[in-house]
């Protein structure tokens, strides 16, 4: 391929710069939006919710029970994915403690045992005592705590993310 | 027959597609490579397979957090041929990493990463971790309740890298909790994102061995040497090269229809894995496994030492990434002939070997609590004494048997206490209990004193000549 005449050295220099700029340009617009729309989950606010898991007579004093609540942010699509459970523990004095269900190791879905008082995980063994502290196993730190609150006779939790570590 | 050569002939004339074709298909490659080089082309194939049965599946899976559940279970029980498809997803997805896995050792121990092919390698790595990725994304598309629950698990993974961790597991999970973004967004890694990198991947992959060469078999007497190789490479391929189609590419062929084969095989035979429950964050009835390929490092994150988890689950593939991508950068001359390499050699095998040892682990998984442990039977209790028996009772009922087996009925987390009494004191029992010991609980607090001496009473009860009589299957 010859080189054309008419076009001069600068000018092929000029135009080969322009439309690399007007490429960018172009990927610049289709990106912002694109990045925008996929990292839009990181910069929500969204806002926690007092959520009512049952009244107070319905927990006896020194027992641990699984009670469930919906998301904050829970989609018309979640389904029961939209659900999130939690530990909840009316102390002798009266007094409600929520443990996050999620291990502290890895996530996985701790389960109490009644009889022994424990929380233990089946992925990877870690144990707690029934007041979220590590008992044994690889567990870096206590069960996470969530907001609990009575308000009118009414045990209320507030909804947290997901605790990661 | 006509027929169809005259409309070949046509669409060659305007395609030019044997001119294109040709030459690349019958390309020269050095002579007696043999069966150790089919691994490239099969994974290629397994490949192939996920992405024929994946768009079928994907005509009738649901992408919805509310709805995959049931269209996963009505292509795997209802519809025609979902069953056999969904299983030739699952093999085909095994077969694509063991493929690639044997393909890579064949790359170590042959040398065939060094020059002029270290990118060759470099792209493979990359495809292993796409690899990779995929599977982890595809069990979690399962959406029952371990896929729920791996895709926390995946989350807590991601939210221990330093500063971004959180933010990461935030963007994957597409919210702060797993919900109806969730499940939308890993459809988009398993189908969209990571098959166009790795077909992307794959054409580089496939344009640099068109562009260097096969690798010839290693000779101990010629090391590589980059200032002479090429002219060597050329001047041998023009001496002895033998043309890819179809003097190499048969074997490829034969190789690559065995692992159709076995595919379809595996995938009738045994089917896809059942789903389990369906998806539910409230029900904490799961128990959440990886795939078997990933089983290893399920029993990496088990045994770490206490507090080092963050460290190997950030560090540890970061490293193991770093090693390989630039392995072909640092040894990218001399010997190729593993006889010529023994830490080579001896690294695979010690890998191997490391591997295979994590993954029977793994699938033992003896760190977990047995929830399922039944009471013990009078047969392994055969106890006279009322006392021993209500300490048996006890044993099971305070949570004891979950982690310690007793006539191999309970959990393996903790030693067996079969023969305890034995091995220990009444006193010493007795300490154990209430104060607990490394990796167990004390039970000081939830046990009344009456109880942990009845407890304590049926282990001392507990001899080595009773439990060899006593043992059963668990």
């Amino acid at each position: 391929m010859s080189d054309s005449p008419k076009v001069s050295p600068e000018r092929r220099k000029l135009l080969a710069r322009l439309s690399i700029v007007l490429g960018g340009i172009a990927a610049a617009l289709v990106t912002v939006p694109v990045a925008g729309f996929l990292l839009a989950p990181l910069f929500e606010r969204v806002a926690r919710q007092w959520r009512t898991v049952g009244t107070v007579d319905k927990f006896e004093k020194g027992t641990t029970v699984e009670v469930t609540f919906e998301d904050a942010s829970s989609l018309a699509w979640a389904g029961v994915t939209g659900q999130t459970g939690a530990w909840l523990r009316r102390q002798p004095d009266g007094q409600f403690v929520a443990f996050a269900i999620n291990c502290t190791h890895l996530g996985c879905p701790v389960r109490w045992l009644q009889q022994a008082e424990l929380f233990m995980c089946p992925c990877h063994g870690g144990v707690y005592y029934k007041d979220g502290t590590v008992a044994a196993g690889p567990p870096p730190k206590p069960l996470t705590q969530y907001p609990v609150r009575v308000t009118d006779g009414r045990v209320e939790i507030l909804t947290t993310p997901t605790p990661i570590a | 027959m006509q027929f169809l050569k005259t409309i070949w002939e046509w669409f060659d004339e305007r395609t030019d597609a044997s001119k294109v074709l040709g030459p690349i298909l019958k390309h020269p490659v050095p002579p007696r490579t043999g069966w150790m080089y089919v691994f490239g082309s099969a994974t290629l194939i397994s490949f192939v397979i996920q992405v024929v049965t994946g768009i079928a599946l994907a005509t009738a899976y649901v992408s919805s957090a509310d709805k995959a559940y049931e269209s996963l279970q009505w292509i795997t029980h209802q519809a025609f041929m979902g069953h056999l498809l969904r299983g030739m997803h699952y093999f085909g997805a095994s077969a694509m990493v063991l493929l690639l896995g044997i393909h890579m050792i064949r790359t170590f121990l042959t040398g065939s990463y060094k020059f002029p092919r270290e990118l060759n390698w470099v792209v493979g790595v990359l495809l292993l971790g796409l690899t990779i990725l995929m599977g982890f994304t595809g069990q979690l598309l399962r959406w029952d309740q371990n896929g729920v629950w791996s895709t926390v698990v995946a989350a807590e993974q991601a939210g221990r890298v330093p500063i971004i961790g959180p933010y990461l597991a935030t963007f994957l999970l597409g919210g702060q909790t797993v919900g109806g973004a969730t499940l939308s967004r890993f459809f988009a890694y398993h189908v969209f994102f990571i098959p166009a990198l790795i077909f992307a991947m794959v054409a580089l992959h496939l344009i640099l061995v068109l562009q260097h060469g096969i690798s010839e078999m290693p000779d101990v007497n010629r090391p590589v040497d980059p200032k002479t190789y090429r002219a060597w490479y050329e001047a041998m391929l023009q001496r002895e090269g033998v043309p890819f189609w179809p003097d190499a590419a048969w074997r490829d062929m034969v190789f690559g229809v065995l692992v159709v084969i076995c595919v379809v095989f595996l995938a009738w035979h045994f089917g896809p894995p059942e789903l389990t429950a369906a998806p539910n964050p409230t029900v904490i009835q799961a128990d959440p496994r990886p795939d078997w390929y990933l089983l290893w490092y399920f029993a990496v994150l088990a045994l770490l030492p206490h507090g080092t988890e963050t460290y190997v689950i950030v560090g540890a593939p970061a490293i193991a990434a770093t090693c390989l991508l630039v392995l072909p950068l640092i040894f990218n001359r001399g010997q190729r002939a593993p006889s010529r390499r023994p830490w080579a050699v001896a690294s695979v095998v010690l890998i191997i070997t490391g591997v295979g040892a994590l993954w029977i682990e793994g699938v033992r998984s003896p760190w977990s609590p047995d929830f399922n442990a039944r009471a013990l039977p009078p047969m392994v209790v055969h106890a006279a004494d009322a006392e021993v028996a209500q300490g048996a009772v006890l044993f099971h009922d305070k949570g004891c048997e979950y982690c310690h087996a007793v006539g191999g009925i309970g959990g393996n987390r903790g030693p067996e206490l079969g023969s305890v009494g034995d091995r220990m004191t009444p006193q010493q029992m007795t300490l154990r209990i209430l104060n607990g010991a490394n990796n167990m609980p004390s039970f000081a607090s939830t046990l009344k004193p009456a109880e942990v001496s009845v407890i304590v009473t049926f282990l001392a009860s507990r001899h080595l000549a009773d439990s060899a009589a006593d043992a059963e299957p668990h």
